[in-house]
């Protein structure tokens, strides 16, 4: 996915387990909502990835649902279909793209990633993204503006965990655990030592990415 | 294969590295190392590469001469010189014989005992080095100086600044901040003052440090130097050592109730290290050029005594600048930078845990007026004189337990032999001083 957290939100609220399931799995973060206006309430930050809406045994409020909160959050919409309910649904129009029951959880997310925003083409479950920086997990390199960082492996997994937990303040002795494990006895001070060495390879403008809580430890973000 | 092997692998890959440099250092410090190819980084990762340990000084006997380096993939490192697009990258390797035991012979294994130690009593050990050196033109045996600049002099006395930039800025790239660096007080004399880290990194960066200033002066075609007293009359170059103990986050040196806020721990370890300096000398200062250093008039200690702001004493106790609890150190003033950094920072660390562990009583606090005082006055103040050669500290470290607790039986014995035969050949030598003094008269 483009953003760690791809937020979808799920109309209605009481959407069947195998749809929540497929999310999941696919790497979504389902958010139920009752209505247009609790999408427009719970929307995150981010702007909702997608709107998936179920459609059940009154497709006519559904489909009403779909088309407003389409229209008014600007939100690509997704809508569920049982399989035997599809033919009526040829002429109707609110909505971005539909799938069939039973859900596949694969076709689910190339479909949401086709229409929803941000997540541009098939999501890309190895980049996590900051600005301009780019922490690719599966070859762990790190880029900043399209140039490659030379970072040893603890700092690019210190990195990695800043900007996978960011806004929060970690003290040295949560990040000595978290990141460098139980097992190491170069002292917390270390982290103090590396994340010296990140501002320095980030460079003076995104040095500030990471600020010192003063007695407390770091936060990123 | 674990996610630090993948993260190596990867990156060799990703970044077109075509050779891996395999480090690790004999029993001296002497820097050692072997390159391979990527293709055969997966076998060096998962087992090692085996090689002729009989040819490597301190290392095995040739009946059991097979070693393997396994390398660190925590320390790999794209090496910066050489233009940049060399795609050489470096790892430091821990030697472990065929049946993959580690072997005893292996300094990096020595100081991960030691600190090992350190850690079972809850402390981590912080070192920050101040790493003196000089530039020649070459490395002939009539060293030529670049410049007759002074204590930070800058142009257009100090021709080596640009050699000095390059040297951080290398440093800088291979993850070591550099605090800052100047002129010395010496005509052609530098020093790169560096950010503490944990002791086994600081081991790891010494060695790195080193090459790189040699590396670079390469580069620009003179020569770098670390032997610690090339010229005879300035300054020789030594490289004092900042050291201090964590409790997790807490500095344990520092104790706001504790007389000039140094804790119980801060003083027992001062204690330790000059109860113990004699016996540590063979390793912290192990050349015979070492010890011409260590004489009056040069800046070096002489005597083992410890002070706040005294820079004739052989531990110092800097001031603690306030509200900065976490710089509270002491600094350890008589190694050079021609040491082996883990065997050196084993028996600085074992001599300090000794310390705090028996209660030792630390002495008052003595400065420059020890200089002034005769050799009964001294005598009778407890004040005991630095070994004032290679065979002094080499006897002293003989019979010291201590010392050969901190580098186990095989580094302890091979060292000391070797530095015997060191001693013996220098007797046989007939110096410039003697033709000079004595063929023209005699």
């Amino acid at each position: 996915m483009t953003s760690p957290t791809a937020y979808v939100a799920v109309f209605p609220e009481s959407s069947s387990p195998s749809l929540t399931g497929a999310l999941l799995s696919a790497g979504f973060r389902p958010v139920p909502v009752s209505g247009v206006s609790d999408a427009g309430a719970k929307e995150p930050e981010v702007g909702w990835a997608a709107v998936v809406v179920e459609i059940g045994r009154d497709p006519d409020v559904a489909l009403a649902v779909a088309s407003k909160i389409r229209e008014e959050l600007a939100a690509a919409v997704l809508i569920v279909l049982d399989r035997t309910l599809s033919g009526d649904l040829i002429d109707r129009d609110g909505f971005d793209d539909f799938i069939l029951t039973p859900i596949d959880a694969t076709e689910l997310r190339i479909r949401l990633a086709r229409i929803g925003s941000g997540l541009g083409s098939v999501p890309d479950a190895d980049i996590i993204r900051y600005e301009d920086l780019e922490l690719n997990t599966g070859t762990y390199q790190a880029t900043i503006a399209g140039q490659p960082k030379d970072l040893t492996y603890m700092e690019y997994e210190l990195l990695r965990f800043l900007v996978e937990n960011p806004n929060r303040v970690w003290s040295r002795e949560q990040l000595l655990s978290r990141v460098w494990g139980y097992d190491y006895f170069g002292g917390s001070r270390t982290v103090d030592v590396h994340i010296r060495r990140l501002r320095a390879k980030l460079g003076e403008q995104r040095a500030s990415w990471i600020t010192t809580v003063r007695s407390v430890g770091y936060r990123f973000g | 294969m674990d996610r630090q092997m993948e993260y190596v692998l990867s990156t060799v890959k990703e970044r077109g590295i075509r050779f891996i440099r395999l480090w690790f250092t004999d029993v001296q410090g002497f820097l050692k190392s072997f390159a391979i190819t990527p293709a055969e980084l997966d076998i060096a990762l998962e087992e090692g590469i085996s090689f002729d340990g009989s040819s490597i000084d301190g290392f095995s006997r040739s009946y059991e001469a097979d070693m393997l380096a396994r390398p660190d993939p925590s320390t790999f490192q794209i090496l910066p010189w050489k233009g940049g697009d060399a795609g050489v990258a470096r790892m430091f390797c821990d030697i472990v014989t065929p049946d993959g035991e580690p072997f005893p012979g292996d300094p990096r294994y020595v100081l991960r005992q030691n600190v090992k130690r350190a850690a079972e009593l809850g402390y981590s050990f912080y070192v920050a080095p101040e790493v003196e050196f000089f530039y020649f033109e070459d490395s002939s045996p009539e060293p030529k100086v670049l410049d007759k600049g002074g204590y930070f002099d800058l142009t257009p006395l100090d021709v080596a600044q640009e050699y000095r930039r390059t040297t951080i800025d290398a440093l800088e790239q291979l993850g070591i901040p550099v605090v800052f660096s100047h002129h010395e007080v010496s005509p052609s004399q530098h020093e790169l003052d560096l950010r503490h880290t944990d002791a086994m990194t600081m081991a790891d960066t010494i060695m790195t440090t080193r090459l790189t200033v040699k590396e670079v002066a390469t580069e620009h075609g003179i020569y770098a130097t670390f032997m610690p007293k090339p010229l005879e009359s300035v300054d020789g170059s030594g490289m004092h050592l900042h050291l201090s103990l964590f409790q997790g986050d807490e500095n344990a040196f520092h104790d706001p109730s504790g007389e000039y806020e140094l804790s119980k721990v801060a003083r027992g370890f001062i204690a330790g290290l000059l109860t113990h300096a004699s016996e540590l000398t063979a390793v912290t200062n192990q050349w015979v050029n070492s010890y011409k250093r260590l004489v009056g008039g040069f800046d070096a200690p002489v005597f083992e005594t410890w002070a706040r702001n005294d820079q004739s004493a052989l531990v110092r106790v800097p001031a603690t600048k306030k509200g900065k609890i976490d710089s509270t150190r002491i600094e350890y003033r008589s190694p050079d930078a021609s040491c082996n950094p883990y065997l050196t920072l084993s028996v600085i660390l074992a001599a300090g845990l000794a310390g705090i562990a028996n209660n030792y009583e630390l002495p008052p606090e003595m400065g420059s007026d020890v200089l002034a005082m005769s050799p009964t006055q001294r005598r009778d103040a407890g004040v005991r004189h630095i070994p004032h050669n290679l065979s002094e500290a080499i006897a002293t470290m003989e019979g010291s337990e201590l010392v050969r607790e901190a580098l186990g039986d095989h580094v302890f014995e091979w060292f000391l032999k070797n530095k015997k035969r060191e001693w013996a050949r220098y007797e046989q030598h007939v110096s410039r001083f003697e033709l000079e003094q004595y063929l023209p008269v005699l």
